[in-house]
């Protein structure tokens, strides 16, 4: 298959999907985020949280029309309202939706995980009724527009390095908060043992609301940045849950470091697999590869070594 | 068989002071099936009492009723005057009750240091107060190891330090004794009387072994089928008589 190619050529093309599965990686890792703490420390399958991320979209989606429409000065920040807007919409509904809904089925996993499949089919609905089924697409500033050459052969988007900077701001703001702050402390003293992190005086209904808030606010920004590499439809969170189980199962439930590796391998492996081959060939390898990883190491990438 | 009375038949070891914990007619059930019928207990401040009993008799039950763990049927629980029956357990644990749970159950993930962190929670503070190393030192020396690689003694070292953390009044373990080494049963009986005069709170402990009780409680309570059913000053306790309620 590399035959037509010159060796220049295949360096350049590896660069490039390299870059291309960067920008991928970026996306996977800010949904696979809120993900990894809802599912990998709290237990709860959200079947919904391809449409929370959906709703950050969207949200990006009317504020690109309102400042085009009133603000037109300010047009060029209007992302950074847009991201903090996403958080704030997504993570709002998902303390709502907390609240109302999966703290009934904290004892109940699978029923969480049918409750969570019914309101995603619900959410779609409401914005197929609200937006229109028609996909939506985001104008972006001019300065986040256009691309770099690097080489001659090699270019990169701006708006690619952009998600790239995004994503690497709210990995770290995540792990600093899980694992330096006293929140973090009392996140993971509750989805350790939640009577016992009671009995030592954390509310633990709090603290589930807030991380589920959390998980879900992410996914908001995710969707935030996914208005930059694809179009904003009812159902395009669909297209991207089951990669974003995937990644988070693979990389070892409660696991950060993980979760960012196999996003990272997964990412990787599809987008250069997809410059060579047809695009459901690359998802069937790389689906292949992690289903025989996880034979071999049920427990995902990376685990803790404690006794239990 | 005595059945207790409300009042205790016996002076608390502070005469006239009020009840820092008080139990009165407690009934606990899981589902339909009731554990607790009725229990009256009340604990002077800074006594120390044991409820002894065998395995499936409430121990744990009335361990966990009183931390909201399980959850009270009727029958109401005071903590200093605060009524805390219908609180949720963190915010007992606000109104000075603290747990060391069967099993220890630290966070097992989670570092030395942090596991003491989640007990000062409800006090508000962030540093973990020094007087806990200097009670615990092999706990300074591992702050920075995951709590389940820590023995069995460390590790009921590491949940007592985490429950007194949060500067209770009314101490409670349940079954302290189970899984760890005679010599360090008895290091711990000391550790409690230390804790008892250093900080003047109270302690209540679920034991199967009577020399340990015999070791650390002013007052033995033995609990059979979910009520109290012998009531003993350590002074005149007729340890035959306990024995008999123990043996198998």
């Amino acid at each position: 298959m590399f035959g037509e190619y010159s060796l220049a050529d295949l360096s350049s093309i590896f660069v490039m999907q390299g870059f291309a599965g960067l920008i991928l990686f970026s996306v996977y890792v800010l949904m696979a985020l809120g993900l990894a703490i809802i599912f990998g420390q709290m237990g709860v399958i959200n079947m919904a949280h391809g449409e929370f991320m959906i709703l950050g979209a969207y949200v990006t989606y009317l504020c690109s029309t309102f400042f085009q429409a009133y603000l037109p000065s300010l047009f060029p920040a209007y992302f950074f309202v847009a991201m903090a807007l996403a958080f704030l919409a997504s993570g709002a509904m998902g303390m709502l939706v907390e609240w109302a809904l999966i703290r009934h089925l904290y004892k109940r996993p699978l029923d969480t995980l049918l409750a969570t499949w019914g309101l995603s089919l619900i959410l779609q609905q409401a914005y197929r009724t609200i937006f229109g089924p028609r996909e939506v697409g985001v104008e972006l500033p001019s300065w986040m527009m256009g691309s770099i050459p690097v080489t001659d052969s090699i270019e990169v988007q701006i708006n690619g390095l952009f998600v790239i900077a995004v994503t690497t701001v709210i990995t770290l703001g995540v792990a600093v908060l899980m694992y330096r702050s006293r929140f973090g402390a009392q996140i993971r003293a509750v989805m350790s043992n939640r009577p016992m992190a009671g009995a030592v005086g954390i509310d633990t209904e709090k603290v589930d609301r807030t991380t589920f808030g959390l998980g879900c606010g992410i996914a908001g920004i995710a969707g935030s940045a996914f208005t930059m590499i694809g179009s904003t439809g009812p159902t395009s969170g669909q297209l991207y849950i089951v990669d974003t189980f995937l990644i988070v199962v693979f990389g070892g439930a409660a696991s950060l470091l993980g979760t960012v590796a196999s996003a990272f391998s997964i990412s990787q492996t599809q987008s250069t697999l997809e410059f060579f081959l047809s695009g459901s060939m690359a998802k069937v390898l790389t689906l292949l590869a992690v289903v025989g990883i996880l034979m071999l190491r049920p427990q995902g990438l990376f685990t803790l070594k404690v006794r239990r | 068989m005595l059945q207790t009375s409300p009042s205790p038949l016996v002076p608390p070891v502070m005469p006239g002071a009020a009840p820092i914990l008080a139990i009165a007619d407690l009934h606990a059930a899981y589902g339909q099936s009731e554990v607790l019928h009725g229990i009256d207990i009340d604990v002077a401040p800074g006594e120390i009492v044991a409820v002894m009993g065998r395995n499936g008799m409430g121990k744990s039950t009335l361990m966990k009723t009183l931390m909201g763990i399980v959850p009270t049927k009727s029958g109401t629980i005071t903590v200093d005057g605060v009524d805390v029956t219908a609180l949720k357990s963190h915010s007992r644990v606000a109104k000075g009750l603290a747990y060391v749970p069967q099993g220890r159950m630290i966070f097992s993930t989670m570092t030395v240091q942090e596991n003491i962190e989640t007990g000062l929670t409800v006090t508000g503070s962030r540093k973990v107060p020094q007087d806990l190393y200097t009670m615990f030192p092999v706990l300074l020396e591992m702050k920075g190891r995951r709590g389940g690689n820590l023995s069995g003694g460390q590790q009921q070292q590491l949940a007592i330090a985490r429950a007194l953390a949060s500067n209770p009044k009314v101490l409670l373990l349940d079954e302290p004794t189970e899984g760890i080494q005679p010599s360090i049963i008895r290091e711990m009986g000391r550790t409690l009387k230390k804790i008892r005069d250093e900080r003047g709170l109270s302690i209540v402990v679920s034991e199967q072994v009577l020399s340990f009780a015999m070791d650390v409680a002013d007052r033995v309570l033995v609990i059979e089928n979910g009520s109290i059913v012998h009531e003993s000053l350590r002074a005149d306790i007729d340890e035959a008589q306990v024995a008999r309620f123990l043996s198998v």
